[in-house]
């Protein structure tokens, strides 16, 4: 099988499981529902204020809210011994990956795209900027979360409470990544500056990590 | 190589002190900050050995992905850990010379950032090598660090997109400064890298000790009394029933 194939059946395996479980998306959403309540409690924003700090705000939950996806990618693979027979077989270890960081990438999508009404409604939001660059944002912000995520929680497999590990190693990491995320979306709901800078770097942030994660993924899989 | 040792600890140690003295004594007072900016030739200095040692980490992460040596991996972890002392030093240090001088204790600026980032990113390098269980440890070690250096390109660009509001640096920097803070200056970073050199060397080491140590526990367990057949674990098991009878 080559490696398009291999992702696609892993792909599908998994977003057939969470279609039948829905434990993913489930505790995603409740999470990220309750981090925006949370934080509309604690701040109170006006219209005006809230277009200052809401790309904060969506996109600390959405990150808060996926660690609760990332964690849960590798936990499923690990009953059964399913990884051992992954690593014992054949297939490229990189089809694994990609098909787990698409998986992810797609339960974030979904988690984004139903929780963004959710904010315009709570904040009262309205951009003022270019709306169009805002799903740009969004897919370059999300798969750059993912990409480093999914890695990171296969390397986190490895160790003690390793739910706790993987924001641990994440956060630092995706620094530049969220920075990037935040100030191109308020940019783009303030409309007061040009968010083309912040784009790049997401896109720089994802080419860099994806050929990282890509290279030195099989070692990380075959550790034992 | 042992005799090495010792001579490198006294040579440090005169330096150290040496440079203690230029930094309080020989060193120039600063016309406008005063006596607080003798921090600097601590600051400095502290700085530029974090980001060696952070540098040299690097090197070692990727010899030890490509040719999976003990050696590289214990380099790894000793310059991790003395590289978090020293950029721990910059961080304390530079807020303690920024409230008097800028009249604030820190400022999101693209060098403070910078070397926080890199903070988190040791930190959070030593966390995973503490809680990580299995024996693949080194590995997931080195990789982590290969990601952190990536990373840093992306945050310095990051944060440059912010303004800037740290002094530019004095060397290259187009800045002038009176030679003799130069030489001070220097000297103290000779001093700190020397100091540096020996933590890590000790570190080293130490670190070695331990995993032969480990592995010489390791082996003990195996061949234990009850795992061995002959005269050996015989004698033994007549020496604890000897012991317990007198007991009761």
């Amino acid at each position: 099988m080559s490696t398009a194939a291999l992702t696609g059946a892993t792909l599908f395996k998994d977003l057939r499981l969470e279609w039948r479980s829905k434990d993913a998306i489930n505790s995603m959403l409740f999470f990220a529902l309750l981090v925006v309540v949370i934080f509309s409690f604690s701040f109170d924003p006006t219209a005006e204020e809230s277009r200052q700090i809401a790309g904060g705000l969506i996109w600390v939950a959405f990150l808060f809210a996926a660690i609760v996806a990332l964690n849960q990618t590798w936990a499923r693979e690990l009953r059964n011994q399913v990884l051992d027979a992954y690593r014992v077989s054949p297939a490229p270890a990189n089809a694994l990956f990609l098909a787990k960081a698409f998986g992810n990438f797609l339960f974030v999508a979904v988690l984004e795209c139903l929780m963004t009404p959710l904010f315009i409604v709570f904040y009262n939001l309205r951009a003022l900027g270019p709306v169009w660059q805002l799903p740009i944002v969004a897919a370059l912000g999300t798969w750059a979360l993912v990409v480093n995520g999914t890695f990171f929680a296969a390397m986190s497999l490895r160790t003690r409470s390793r739910e706790i590990m993987l924001p641990l190693i994440l956060f630092p990491i995706s620094i530049p990544a969220l920075l990037g995320m935040v100030e191109a979306t308020t940019s783009i709901l303030t409309g007061e500056y040009s968010a083309k800078f912040w784009i790049v770097l997401l896109a720089a942030y994802d080419l860099v990590f994806t050929i990282a994660s890509l290279l030195l993924f099989e070692p990380v899989l075959h550790a034992e | 190589m042992k005799r090495a040792f010792p001579i490198l600890a006294i040579l440090t140690a005169i330096l150290l002190s040496y440079a203690l003295y230029s930094a309080l004594v020989v060193a120039p007072r600063e016309q406008t900050m005063g006596d607080v900016q003798r921090i600097f030739y601590y600051h400095v200095p502290s700085a530029w050995t974090a980001f060696i040692l952070f540098f040299i980490n690097f090197g070692a992460s990727v010899y030890y992905l490509i040719r999976r040596s003990t050696k590289a991996d214990v380099i790894a972890l000793v310059t991790a850990e003395v590289g978090v002392v020293f950029c721990t030093v910059v961080l304390v240090t530079g807020p303690i010379w920024a409230k008097p001088v800028w009249g604030i204790w820190w400022t999101w600026d693209l060098r403070l950032t910078l070397t926080l980032v890199l903070w988190l990113i040791y930190v959070s390098y030593l966390m995973l090598r503490r809680f990580s269980t299995s024996g693949q440890t080194p590995l997931i070690a080195a990789v982590l660090a290969v990601f952190g250096a990536l990373d840093v390109p992306l945050v310095y660009f990051s944060i440059w997109f912010f303004r800037t509001q740290h002094p530019q640096p004095v060397i290259g920097g187009g800045g002038s400064i009176d030679p003799r803070m130069l030489h001070v200056l220097l000297l103290n970073w000779l001093a700190f890298s020397c100091f540096a050199a020996l933590v890590c060397w000790s570190r080293y080491r130490l670190e070695m000790l331990h995993r032969e140590v480990d592995e010489a526990q390791a082996m003990e367990a195996l061949l234990q009394p009850s795992f061995v057949t002959g005269r050996n674990s015989v004698a033994v098991s007549q020496d604890k029933l000897r012991s317990t009878e007198s007991a009761q």
